[in-house]
């Protein structure tokens, strides 16, 4: 059976020169460890959203006229809605596969943000952002930030009570921008809120082509990047250095094992799309501006936000009686671009803190930088926090937990509990390496009683100590 | 006999330049496995039967599936199709399969750990692009010239370029974020278009209303109208009649974010209960009717706007003038006075 | 005697013995007279009520504007019910908003402490105080879902949220309505029981209200076609199923294809 492949080959080698970079391609190593394919995991959501994303595309109608409803779906019958929500009514109840597919785009956008993250948090904690690979880091920030920007518009262009909510804020939040934010979001609604008909052309063309080359393209550089300096690995053993790197080649070994996974990845979005129901726009109903729901919220990965929009106190920034930074913009703005502003700039704030300017091949496990993991910790619990209190509203009806009294708590919390986990982070490192060293002596020590009991046995008298 | 001559010749003709082709790659073939036997790139390991029968066993029946979506696909009509049958029908198929390539992986590939170098920087290689930049400059003699016109000309065509985002929208005249369809002498209207009359407005409860005959839709339309005690309000002295019987209309849309303040609040026992407020369900902006809409509680930085209203001869509500404040979330103007023609 | 004036009497000489063993009560306990006659009377209404609600509510439904010193643990303080009629009470104490324990507390659903023909007592005592509205006979079979979804999202999604699985208003907890009845419904709205706006007819119909009820019924059972509902509250339970089981599947998946730090 091999042997019919040597012409297929033949034919590529000729037309494409392709035969030395697919025989060095074949054999390019990958350090062997599960968490560093969190990193695939995200890119195989991205893939399903694509395929399942094309599907609905060839389904939906981004158009805001009006049209009243006289589908299956009887709740609805008579009332008025834009076409947009219509056509993902019709989606979900009309297309046999439709419901099916709709549900799994929309978990693997959630799945897609999760596994950045991971992958994210991975990257920070064994310090894999560090020279030579800041770019590629650099990168995987603006992919993540792309990917919230992506979601928000998937979710908003149908049109519904819960997104139509949070599409006004949105709105709100641009205006928020210091003397710019009005023009800005003039240009991109075209009108005051809810816009012209032809934001919905614009939100759509940028969900369905600009953001998703721009994430197609970054994803390829970011990967080139890594090939491009190898993938890094943890220190198992003496032949692990920063210089040689140790791992199983792309073919025969890690391809089935990465096709593995991207089934895996597939299968379980596929599952949830058919198990578990998400955003069930039928039970909202339509948007109209002057409608309001309880419990309205974003989706997960913007749940930071609306903690922070909620936790702010109440006052406006002025000069005169001009407006210069209107409320929204602390945790609208403000909060998101300090953050990717620290994770952006960390790695060189490391390196002038620690002044190396190695390369650096070799991960660290957490451990072993205490004070970047319990500042990684410390940050995180920060971020955290002021995510959990977005759902304070929630806890009340479920716990009775006040609301007021979880407001002064948090305000408080999220302050506190950061400063606390540092230094507590910052012990259980070193007391972890504290223990692993205790345990390396034990062995050598064990090692060393083992090889002079031997020696006892065999009659041949040992040293002492 | 003849007959059968022919065919075999046919046949001979037919394949037997495949047969020739094929004795041949089988020599070749033993003279390679010979020489890769010796010293084989890739590491070689035992067979496992077993493991192909499972690998086998997992695609057929991740087939079965694959096969049974098809078949829920074909049987049921889109009112009836269950979402879970299909979503387990794809999800297993794709989960076998993702199986059967890791018994691949695990037992059907040799796991091989090879060692290989880290790459470097290329110190010769930097050298050489300097290098060569530098030498094509040989019949330059004012670099900086040519690359400032250069950066001069990138701008002007960045400007060009840019220019036509302006028709994206009113850009430089953010008026149209204060303008909202209320005038002296408008009519309160109902979502249905039925006219709000000044005794149909109960206290103890409230009412969504808009300007007649303009777009629902606009921030500025919507209002939220409640009764109060006229006893009991504490309105601005200049807004001392824009509340007819104790009736107050406000903005609906929230001056922080831009939701629709959608509840109210009303105490059935004043005395220990929390006072009337209108509160919105976004981030918790609380404003309070009897002051004209002062926040309370919440992260609004600016009171919801009042509109006056007055009573009409056939008793209905209108609009007395346009909002005590511009509408909707701030903005650089926004504490302007709103224009009212 | 006129019947008023009996009635009067009844609850005054009724209010100072029995005040007097509620003070002797523990504040949270129901006072009930030793033997309850048979079947549901307004006597019987007006001994419970004395028992049970007077230190809130007043003698004879008048209110409490500022507490009593000296009126046992409970603070009492409460609005009048003269003139709240059969339909506020049948309400308050169908549900369990009432009896409450303190008056600062948040009135909600809660454990029903009389039984039916104690209630119906308590109600037609009530009802005699002063005249006011009935207890309702909703018809949601009647009404429309479509017309009841456009309602309820319009009037009642804000604090209740739209499949009514309640939510927060500054200061209070908004029940979810999955266990209401539909006369708790028709009650409810016609009320507007402790900070809910009470909508009249001239603003929601009864036919309105019908179609409202109908919907509220339907939320019980949402169309969860999609799969598990997980709670019908959107983005909070899908965040949580995205970590907490699609995150830890995804990670068996990794574990399961990947090798584990020195084997």
């Amino acid at each position: 059976m091999t042997e019919h492949i040597e012409d297929p080959v033949r034919f590529i080698d000729e037309r494409t020169s392709a035969a030395p970079l697919l025989r060095k391609s074949m054999r390019y190593l990958f350090p062997d460890h599960w968490s560093f394919l969190l990193g695939e995991v995200a890119l195989y959501s991205f893939i399903v959203l694509i395929a399942t994303g094309v599907y609905l595309a060839l389904f939906f109608d981004p158009s805001t006229a009006k049209t009243v409803y006289h589908g299956p779906y009887t709740p609805l019958d008579g009332q008025q809605m834009s076409a947009a929500y219509k056509s993902v009514l019709d989606i979900s109840f009309s297309y046999k596969a439709g419901l099916l597919i709709r549900q799994t785009h929309h978990w693997a956008a959630d799945v897609f943000v999760a596994s950045i993250v991971m992958h994210l948090m991975r990257v920070f904690f064994t310090g894999a952002f560090r020279k030579p690979r800041e770019l590629t880091w650099l990168i995987g920030l603006v992919l993540l930030f792309t990917a919230f920007l992506e979601g928000y518009l998937g979710y908003s262009l149908v049109d519904d009570l819960l997104s139509g909510m949070g599409l006004a804020i949105g709105y709100g939040v641009g205006l928020s921008l210091p003397v710019i934010g009005g023009p800005l979001v003039l240009a991109i609604f075209g009108a005051p809120f809810p816009g012209k008909g032809v934001f919905w052309s614009r939100m759509y063309i940028a969900h369905v082509f600009l953001i998703p080359m721009l994430l197609a393209t970054l994803i390829g550089v970011h990967l080139a990047l890594v090939m491009a300096r190898h993938h890094t690995q943890f220190k198992e053993t003496s032949r692990h250095t920063q210089r040689r790197i140790v791992g199983v080649p792309l073919f025969p070994g890690q391809a089935p094992r990465s096709l593995a996974l991207m089934f895996f990845v597939v299968g379980i979005l596929f599952l949830l799309g058919g198990l578990i129901q998400i955003n069930p726009i039928w039970q909202w109903g339509p948007f109209e501006p002057w409608l309001g729901t309880n419990g309205a919220q974003p989706d997960w990965y913007l749940g930071w936000l609306i903690g922070a929009l909620r936790l702010m106190p109440s006052f406006d920034v002025t000069i005169g009686h001009y407006t210069l930074i209107p409320n929204p913009f602390w945790g609208g703005i403000l909060f998101p671009l300090f953050v990717l502003g620290v994770l952006a700039s960390f790695p060189w704030l490391e390196r002038k803190l620690t002044r190396d300017h190695e390369v650096h091949n070799l991960a660290d496990r957490p451990r072993h930088a205490p004070s970047r993991t319990a500042f990684g910790v410390a940050f995180l619990a920060w971020v955290f926090l002021i995510f959990a209190f977005g759902a304070a509203d929630r806890l009340f009806v479920l716990f009775g937990l006040s609301y007021n009294t979880q407001l002064y708590v948090f305000r408080i919390g999220i302050w506190i509990v950061p400063a606390v986990l540092f230094f507590v982070t910052r012990r259980l490192c070193h007391g972890l390496q504290a223990a692993d060293l205790a345990e390396a002596r034990h062995g050598a020590a064990l090692a060393e009683a083992e090889r002079r009991r031997a020696a006892v046995g065999t009659g041949l008298e040992s040293r002492g100590p | 006999m003849r007959v059968w001559r022919w065919l075999v010749a046919i046949a001979t003709f037919l394949f037997g330049r495949r047969v020739r082709q094929e004795r041949k790659r089988a020599k070749q073939r033993e003279k390679r496995q010979e020489a890769e036997a010796k010293d084989p790139i890739v590491a070689q390991g035992s067979p496992e039967r077993g493991a192909e029968n499972l690998v086998v066993a997992l695609l057929g029946i991740a087939s079965l599936f694959a096969l049974g979506f098809v078949v829920v696909y074909a049987l049921f009509s889109p009112a009836g199709i269950p979402n879970e049958l299909l979503g387990i029908c794809l999800g297993m198929c794709f989960l076998f399969v993702g199986g059967a390539l890791t018994v691949v992986a695990k037992r059907l590939v040799v796991t091989e750990e090879l060692e290989d170098d880290y790459p470097e920087a290329h110190p010769g290689q930097q050298k050489e692009i300097v290098e060569i930049v530098r030498e094509s400059g040989s019949r330059i003699t004012r670099k900086r010239l040519l690359l400032g016109a250069g950066a001069a000309t990138a701008g002007a065509v960045g400007l060009a370029a840019i220019t036509p985002a302006l028709s994206l929208g009113p850009i430089w005249d953010t008026a149209p974020l204060d303008q909202t369809p209320w005038r002296r002498g408008v009519r309160l209207v109902d979502e249905d278009g039925n006219p709000l009359s000044a005794n149909g407005v109960a206290a103890g409860t409230f009412y969504t209303a808009f300007p007649e005959g303009a777009n629902n839709e606009e921030i500025g339309s919507s209002l939220i109208v409640v009764r109060l005690d006229p006893s009991k309000l504490k309105l601005p002295a200049s807004r001392a009649n824009w509340a007819p019987g104790g009736i107050l209309a406000f903005s609906k849309i929230c001056t922080h974010a831009g939701c629709a303040v959608a509840l109210y609040r009303k105490p059935t026992f004043p005395v220990i209960e929390p006072k009337p407020a209108l509160v919105c369900p976004c981030h918790y902006s609380t404003f309070d009717p009897y002051t004209g809409g002062d926040v309370i509680y919440g992260p609004a930085g600016r009171p919801l706007p009042q509109l006056p209203l007055m009573v009409d001869d056939a008793g209905d509500l209108r609009a007395a003038g346009n909002f005590s404040a511009r509408v909707g979330p701030s903005w650089w103007n926004v504490r302007e006075a709103p224009t009212s023609e | 005697m006129r019947r008023s004036g009996l009635m009067a009497a009844l609850t005054a000489c009724l209010a100072l013995g029995v005040v007097g063993l509620a003070a002797a009560q523990p504040g949270s306990g129901i006072v009930r007279p030793t033997t309850e006659p048979a079947k549901p009377s307004v006597e019987l209404g007006a001994e419970l009520y004395a028992g049970n609600c007077a230190s809130c509510h007043g003698i004879a439904g008048s209110g409490i504007k500022t507490p009593r010193p000296g009126a046992a643990d409970i603070a009492g303080e409460g609005p009048p019910l003269r003139g709240v009629g059969a339909l506020a009470s049948d309400f308050y104490l169908r549900t369990g908003y009432m009896p409450l324990s303190s008056p600062h507390d948040q009135p909600g659903p809660d454990r029903v402490l009389f039984n039916d023909k104690e209630i119906r007592s308590i109600v037609a005592y009530v009802a005699s105080l002063g005249s006011g509205p009935g207890i309702p006979n909703p018809k949601p079979d009647s009404g429309s879902l479509a017309e009841g979804l456009q309602q309820f999202t319009l009037h009642c999604a804000g604090c209740h949220q739209v499949v009514a699985r309640g939510g927060y208003v500054t200061g209070a907890v908004v029940p979810p309505l999955q266990s209401a009845t539909p006369n708790e419904i028709a009650e409810a709205v016609r009320i507007g029981p402790y900070l809910m706006p009470r909508f009249p007819s001239s603003q929601i119909s009864d036919a309105q209200l019908n179609s409202i009820i109908k919907y509220v019924l339907s939320t019980r059972h949402p169309d969860n076609r999609g799969g598990w509902g997980i709670g019908n509250l959107g983005p909070i339970p899908e965040g949580l199923v995205t970590w907490w089981i699609a995150v830890p599947l995804l990670l068996i998946a990794c574990m399961a294809v990947g090798r584990r730090l020195y084997r």
